[in-house]
């Protein structure tokens, strides 16, 4: 029984390999592609976000500070080597991601002494002190923001380099989500969203576990702002630290299912995919804010488990699955 | 001999409230030492100190007649003192399994646990075997969320025991409990014990407490009025002279009000 | 301490009271509904917008205009709380709230810019262009009047804290949820007003904010992020603590500005949050709350 089961996910965990591989390919015009690159982009920085605010219940709204200080590290120092495009570029990427996790560790320190609302409202703040650094200090060029360098690439294939760049990085983040997941750490994690005290009481160090879990999720957020910078070939501080950003993350985690795996990709593909399509369709306006907002509040309101767990308990054959396997567990 | 668990001069106050004065009191190795007072004499206060949860004002708590009153509940339960809630605190999301198994890294740096699955072979079945030894193995993949208030009481007690703790300081065990589980609960207690474990219970459940240890403090208005065996505490007059007298109803806790206006 | 200092003092003053009434809007909101109110930022936009479209359209004084859109953001208030609050339930209440009136602030940002657009506005008023000489320097009126229509609406919201029977039952909710439905509060009703109530300040914060910044639909971001620095600095729940950390944020703001620069101003009121809850986490006026048992 065990082994049907493992062996049903492995080929599900390989038909989505296969897919994420060879989607560009199949699908080449360069319009789905850039849509395919922003969805990779969110299902990196949900399921990030997911592995540290659902699995420990903080939920913070201060992601968009490794996104944006991940974007800022690509394009300082590409600018200060003078990089001039191409492959190399790349090569910053894991920097960024380094600079990200970095910078959530003091940070890390003065907002998880807080809990609950004073959290969120402490990373908001944050937040803020990074956009405003980003639109005052001078090696950011302020509000005039930074170019990136130009990969002098074909239009043929132009897309698919940033897309597997950025697909790598999400096979490691979702390996990095897993591996929390069914470790020690993770359980930890959930302990202490279900009560941080009692944790500590049993020993569990929860600041310790707390910073790690959110430095870890930061440092992929961070490489993909450096995927998302190169791209988009300059950043400006509004879009590199945007407050939609962390509410963007929050929500996708949240229509997918907080602390499960495949809720944070599923909530990045309907999510971005509809966002793509929505701005394609319409110019920048109040519209897209009015149903974005509105589908928010539906999932919340309706769905508050989010689509994965309410679909698992619908489903009575997944329901007997899982309560066997629990069963052969224990 | 130093006795393993001491207190020595213990005091807190919250704002205005003194509801910790001076307590004093010592708990020997492998004995069911008991502590009871009227509501607000300081007994919930004093487990909150002793595990690290408050920090005292003055005073010092030793284990193994090393001090311990600086340290933090994390750091407490590693050196080997466990205890559980008056009302229970359990992971209520997590299966009575998981539960058991948040507990099971007294001696573990967290590095080791981030690379290290949730719970070995080896440690299942102990926490297993545990689940057993309490009685509510059969419920080890239910949502702990789902057991009643007894059940919790059992749950408690045995992620306690994971860890293999020296002392055990029981809140209420009896507290709330459905009287078919009272028997239970209390021979589990003195499995608990036999099994070589020293412990420390604050009950309400007169008949419980004294049926349970071989030795009661009684603590009033924030210090031990008299320590002796429950015969010889029964018939203090002093002892009855405090529960008459703090009849009035204090709360443990203080009630901060959420709102300044 | 030249004249620059004195008259940055005297503005943070008076910006600070107009802060605070916003902010105890908020605080309001959550020492009864355990709700942080993220759409409070966009409803004083909402305010602002309202009085402009009454004083363009009809031709209305700005102060006038508050008879109207007071109680027009109480029944969005009201709404709002009936429509979405109360569905919210009792667990991780909070940070669900944080949420839903996120997206809520999101679809008054997306109706905002559907009808106005995002180019800046700001309401116009005799008094809002000329000022008043005072201690050596010049002081538009709109700074004086909005301030005395602060103190009058907080004024207003001590004594119906105060004074009234809805009042009482109000501080009681606040108190304890429980005990106060024991002794036969409708506590949902409470609930309902009191979100009332906390967006209906944000009329005519907004219209005061209207007149002395300009703004757009996005203005509401900087404005949240503001308030709830402030609220937080209080001590959540705390009327007293908001109108103290208002006024000295605001001022300590203005301060910085003619110090150092403009540009670092608006930093130092986000750092001062963080160096604040470092040392005290419970904020500067707050008391800590009871150790949950």
């Amino acid at each position: 029984m065990s082994g049907t089961v493992s062996g049903a996910r492995a080929g599900a965990v390989l038909a989505a390999l296969g897919i994420l591989a060879v989607f560009p390919l199949v699908f080449s015009n360069p319009t789905t592609t850039t849509i395919g690159l922003f969805v990779v982009i969110f299902m990196v920085a949900a399921t990030a976000w997911n592995a540290f605010a659902g699995l420990s219940g903080y939920i913070a709204l201060g992601h968009a500070v490794f996104f944006g200080s991940g974007a800022y590290t690509l394009a300082i120092v590409a600018e200060k080597l003078h990089m001039t495009g191409g492959w190399s570029v790349f090569e910053l990427v894991p920097l960024a991601g380094v600079v990200a996790g970095l910078i959530a560790i003091p940070f890390g320190l003065v907002a998880l002494r807080t809990r609950r609302h004073t959290f969120v409202v402490i990373t908001i703040a944050i937040f803020f002190i990074f956009q405003l650094l980003a639109f005052n200090l001078t090696i950011t060029h302020g509000s005039s923001g930074l170019q990136t360098p130009t990969p002098l690439w074909t239009a043929v294939g132009y897309n698919q380099r940033f897309y597997y760049v950025a697909a790598a990085i999400l096979v490691l983040t979702v390996a990095m989500a897993w591996a929390i997941r069914r470790s020690r750490f993770g359980l930890q994690l959930l302990a202490i969203r279900d009560d941080e005290d009692r944790a500590r009481g049993l020993g569990v160090r929860t600041g310790r576990v707390k910073l790690i879990a959110f430095a870890a999720s930061a440092v992929p957020t961070g490489m993909v702002g450096a995927v998302y910078a190169y791209f988009l070939g300059q950043i400006f501080p509004q879009f590199a630290f945007d407050p939609l950003f962390d509410i963007t993350i929050a929500l996708m985690a949240f229509f997918g299912g907080l602390g499960t795996l495949t809720g944070p990709l599923l909530g990045a593909l309907v999510l971005e995919a509809l966002q793509q399509e929505f701005t394609l369709h319409f110019s920048v306006g109040g519209l897209y804010l009015i149903v974005y907002g509105a589908l928010f509040l539906v999932v919340i309101l309706l769905l508050p488990q989010g689509v994965v767990p309410t679909l698992a308990s619908l489903l009575p054959r997944t329901r007997a699955r899982l309560t066997q396997r629990a069963g052969a567990e224990a | 001999m130093t006795p393993l668990l001491e207190v020595e001069g213990l005091t807190k106050s919250f704002g205005g409230l003194r509801a910790l004065d001076g307590a004093t009191l010592a708990v020997a190795e492998g004995e069911i030492a008991g502590l009871i007072g009227p509501n607000g004499s300081g007994k919930t206060t004093l487990f909150n100190v002793v595990t690290g949860y408050e920090r005292a004002d003055a005073g010092d708590v030793r284990l193994r007649g090393r001090s311990i009153s600086s340290a933090g509940p994390d750091r407490i339960f590693a050196l080997g003192i466990g205890r559980t809630f008056q009302l229970t605190r359990i992971f209520a999301r997590l299966s009575v399994l998981e539960n058991m198994l948040v507990a099971t890294q007294r001696h573990e740096g967290w590095a080791r646990s981030v690379f290290r699955a949730a719970g070995s072979p080896a440690e299942r079945k102990q926490a297993l075997e545990l689940l057993e030894f309490v009685g509510i193995a059969k419920l080890a993949s239910l949502p702990a969320g789902n057991l009643s208030y007894g059940q919790r009481k059992l749950l408690e007690l045995a992620y306690v025991l994971v860890a293999d703790p020296d002392v055990i300081l029981l809140d209420e065990p009896a507290g709330g409990v459905n009287p078919s589980l009272l028997h239970h609960i209390a021979d589990r207690i003195r499995a608990v014990n036999a099994a070589g474990k020293t412990l420390l219970i604050v009950e309400h459940d007169m008949e419980f407490v004294m049926y349970l240890c071989g030795r009661i403090m009684v603590l009033h208005q924030g210090r031990v009025l008299t320590t002796g065996t429950p015969e010889q505490v029964q018939r203090d007059p002093a002892v009855l002279d405090a529960y008459l007298g703090g009849a009035e109803d204090e709360d443990d806790e203080l009630d901060v009000a959420a709102v300044q206006l | 301490m030249g004249p620059q200092y004195a008259k940055a003092v005297v503005d943070g003053v008076l910006t600070g009271g107009v802060y605070a009434l916003m902010a105890a809007g908020l605080t309001l909101i959550f020492g009864v509904m355990d709700i942080i109110n993220i759409a409070q930022g966009i409803m004083v936009i909402l305010g602002a917008y309202l009085s402009y479209v009454l004083s363009v359209h009809l031709g209305l004084d700005l102060f006038a205009t508050l008879v109207l859109t007071v109680p027009a953001l109480f029944v969005v208030g009201v709404t709002v709380e009936w429509v979405f609050m109360r569905r919210l339930a009792d667990r991780e209440r909070t940070a669900m709230s944080i949420l839903v009136t996120y997206a809520v602030a999101i679809i008054i940002e997306g109706i905002l810019t559907q009808v106005f657009g995002v180019s800046f506005i700001q309401l116009h008023a005799s008094y809002v262009n000329s000022s008043v000489h005072v201690l050596g320097f010049y002081l538009p009126y709109i700074y004086l009047y909005g301030f005395a229509l602060a103190i009058v609406l907080l004024g207003g919201l001590y004594a119906i804290l105060y004074l009234t029977r809805f009042g009482q039952s109000l501080r009681a909710a606040l108190q304890d949820r429980r005990a106060a439905e024991l002794i036969g509060i409708d506590v949902e009703r409470v609930r309902t007003i009191t979100f009332g109530i906390g967006i209906a300040v944000t009329a005519a914060g907004g219209m005061v904010f209207g007149a002395t910044n300009s703004f757009n639909p996005n203005s509401g971001y900087d404005l949240i992020s503001r308030l709830l620095t402030i609220v937080i600095l209080g001590g959540l729940g705390s009327i007293g603590g908001a109108l103290l950390a208002a006024l000295f944020m605001l001022v300590l703001e203005d301060v910085v500005a003619v110090a150092w620069s403009p540009v670092w101003s608006t930093l130092v009121f986000f750092a001062a949050l963080v160096i604040v809850l470092t040392f005290r986490p419970q904020g500067l006026f707050g008391r800590a709350a009871a150790r949950a048992q």
